[in-house]
């Protein structure tokens, strides 16, 4: 306590210091993209669309599973590329505070998602007489 | 005893910084705090995902998603939204720029996708009633129409809002403002876009698929 006879007043100092710097960082927020980004984004949008769509209309895959696993991982690489090429998504923006939110999101939708969906399959299955499961899809 | 002065233990006043409260620059963490709203509004999304999820079976002897969708229409209709994406796009960029009437342009042309988008889900919807498959026919049509309808209901605030940006743009030009607002809406419009790739996705292909 001798040596540091105010602490209060060190914390709030600091406090000061790390406020100011944030400052600048939201200075700049017009961290948008070009034209050819955007442009580029959008190609591979059309494409990352069209093709989940072509597979599912021609029926290109004959095993359900595999065109599901497909569409999905298209529809996750999608999302990811509106997320940078519209959405202007990167580890720095507002100080890293934005990626800090969606990793806080991706965990909570992954868990509301796989959960309920668990859940509710197990309680299907264990609840539900036979006779019925046929209608179950 | 009026006055009271806090002490610490070695008998220092204790300082407070109230002056430290400084001045933020005005609208300085409006993207942060818009971008917290957009994750939230992820959330609502991913209830309602997992809603669908879980009751997305149960037809109670009705139609299933096969008889139902047309996915050239869905196919159409994501277009549409993709079309408005890009267009609001380039109006950002125009507003870099400072031109006013570039950007007014691509706003008029991302609301006229954004409308076409809507007028066709609208069409599809009244069909699935007309044909007896209203959102009360079945667990499965209940639980699609509360997703779908409620992505439907974020685009047409978001059309409200766009005109009323458009609007203030007429008004008072480019101000810092109607930037920051510009900025906000697109961030909107995109994470629409973001969502319908979940529903055409899990709802629709899917739905083909199973």
């Amino acid at each position: 306590m001798s040596d540091n006879t105010n602490p209060h007043t060190s914390s709030v100092a600091h406090g000061d210091g790390s406020a100011h710097g944030e400052d600048h960082a939201h200075g700049d927020t017009a961290s948008h993209g070009t034209r050819g980004s955007y442009i580029k984004g959008f190609l591979l949008s059309v494409f990352l669309t069209a093709v989940p769509f072509w597979a599912v209309m021609t029926g290109a895959f004959k095993d359900p599973s595999t065109a599901v696993l497909v569409v999905m991982l298209f529809a996750v690489i999608q999302i990811v590329v509106h997320m940078i090429y519209f959405l202007h998504m990167t580890t720095k923006s507002e100080g890293g505070w934005t990626m800090m939110a969606l990793i806080f999101t991706i965990i909570l939708v992954v868990i509301t998602l796989a959960g309920s969906i668990w859940v509710m399959f197990h309680l299907n299955s264990n609840m539900m007489p036979m006779a019925n499961m046929a209608d179950m899809g | 005893m009026s006055a009271q002065t806090i002490k610490q233990d070695d008998g220092t006043p204790v300082s407070f910084y109230v002056e430290d409260e400084h001045d933020h620059p005005e609208g300085g963490s409006t993207m942060l705090g818009f971008w917290m709203y957009l994750m939230s509004d992820c959330l609502i999304f991913a209830v309602l995902f997992a809603t669908y999820g879980v009751l997305g079976n149960s037809y109670a002897g009705g139609p299933g998603p096969r008889e139902l969708f047309e996915l050239p229409l869905v196919a159409v209709n994501t277009a549409m939204l993709l079309f408005s994406s890009i267009t609001y796009g380039f109006a950002m960029l125009a507003m870099d720029e400072g031109k006013v009437r570039t950007m007014q342009a691509w706003l008029v042309m991302t609301g006229l996708f954004g409308l076409a988008f809507l007028s066709i889900e609208l069409y599809e919807f009244s069909n699935l009633i007309h044909e007896g498959a209203g959102p009360t026919r079945s667990a499965f049509l209940s639980s699609f129409f509360v997703l779908v309808g409620t992505h439907g209901l974020h685009v047409t605030m978001g059309l409200v809002w766009l005109v009323t940006l458009m609007v203030q743009v007429g008004r008072h030009g480019l101000i810092a403002a109607n930037k920051r607002r510009l900025l906000c809406l697109s961030m909107f419009w995109h994470f629409l876009d973001v969502i319908w790739i979940g529903v055409f996705t899990f709802v629709y292909l899917m739905g083909m698929l199973r």
